[in-house]
């Protein structure tokens, strides 16, 4: 699972969803691997956009990434290379291959085993 | 004990096992996106972000590497086929629940997936948790598309043959080809003309578009405006 993905989701339990609580959802025993993607600046500036960067902030502090800026880089940052190539070795080329993420409203883990995550409820959370 | 009552446990017996079950091969026989599909995730804008709900092998992963898809399956088996297309990503969740934040995505597609379901209630449901997911029309900006695709009631033409007047809901069989042929059976519910329509605004979306396409009835909708709630 890629970094960039824990920033598009969240618990599947439908009450979890108007929680602030339940976004983004929190990295638990995390084994991370690098897989090298070819470097698409022109895909880091369009999708920057779209990401809800606080979110990205605690994914990234938790899994132990270095700080990444308060905000969102923009303007003449999104000329800087390094910039760019930094944000896509986090999001695009990072990967989460096992561990658990857990939701910090109702406490239920969902497990991600050889990099798929698995958000199937148990019947009792449907 | 087997569950002969439309649902969820039917489901799981008719639908999500044998997926698993025939997941390498049915993989094997899905390799090309449908024209209207490519069409559409080709005509989206660089860094759009968007589902692909029943994503099966991934075969529409391969259409458009400057938007990012998140694609999900309800089999595991076929996730894992999905997940090599780069740059996206690939989850196992469930039509009805999904792991997504509200108004969240700029797309969302779900190719062949809802005529699994086998209730009304549970097909407009899942449209609906769709719809859900996309950003809602709103008075300065259209909201985000959801493209759907369900198989057809009319395909007199197809090997099948049915049509208009046939039984909607039926067992289809999948010959699993090798040393030991094997046939498991999936459940199905075609789709008469204009059903899918009917379903989407039961679920509160808009039909922009709709159509008909290799046996199937597509249509493309977004979400009504929130609650009229103004102050």
């Amino acid at each position: 699972m890629k970094v960039l993905t824990a920033n598009f989701v969240t618990c599947a339990v439908k009450d979890c969803k108007t929680s602030p609580a339940s976004f983004p959802l929190h990295f638990h025993d995390a084994e991370l691997e690098q897989e090298e993607l070819e470097f698409q600046p022109e895909f880091i500036r369009n999708i920057l956009p779209r990401i809800d960067w606080p979110a990205l902030c605690t994914t990234a502090n938790e899994l132990g990434f270095p700080t990444l800026p308060e905000s969102k880089p923009e303007g003449d940052k999104l000329e800087d290379e390094q910039t760019l190539k930094d944000l896509h070795r986090l999001l695009l080329e990072t990967h989460v291959t096992e561990g658990k993420l857990a939701c910090a409203n109702c406490g239920h883990q969902y497990s991600i085993k050889e990099g798929i995550a698995n958000f199937l409820l148990p019947s009792h959370l449907v | 004990m087997a569950s002969q009552q439309p649902g969820e446990a039917y489901e799981q017996q008719n639908v999500h096992e044998v997926y698993q079950e025939i997941a390498q091969h049915f993989s094997a026989t899905r390799y090309k996106p449908w024209p209207i599909v490519e069409q559409f995730l080709k005509g989206l804008p660089p860094g759009s972000v968007g589902l692909d709900v029943g994503c099966g092998n991934g075969k529409n992963l391969m259409v458009n590497r400057d938007v990012f898809i998140v694609a999900s399956d309800r089999s595991e088996n076929l996730a894992r086929i999905a997940l090599k297309h780069q740059p996206h990503s690939t989850v196992v969740a469930d039509i009805l629940d999904l792991p997504h934040r509200d108004a969240r995505f700029d797309f969302a597609i779900s190719i062949a997936v809802v005529h699994h379901l086998s209730t009304p209630a549970r097909r407009v449901q899942a449209v609906a948790e769709m719809l859900r997911t996309v950003r809602p029309d709103s008075e300065t900006q259209e909201g985000g598309r959801v493209l759907i695709y369900a198989w057809a009631l009319e395909q007199k033409n197809s090997r099948r043959g049915w049509d208009k007047g046939d039984e909607q809901d039926r067992m289809v069989p999948w010959v699993r080809k090798g040393d030991q042929p094997q046939t498991f059976h999936r459940y199905y519910h075609l789709y008469a003309e204009g059903e899918l329509e009917q379903d989407i605004a039961n679920a509160g979306g808009r039909v922009l578009e709709s159509g008909y396409e290799k046996d199937n009835w597509w249509a493309i909708a977004v979400a009504n405006p929130k609650t009229p709630h103004r102050v």
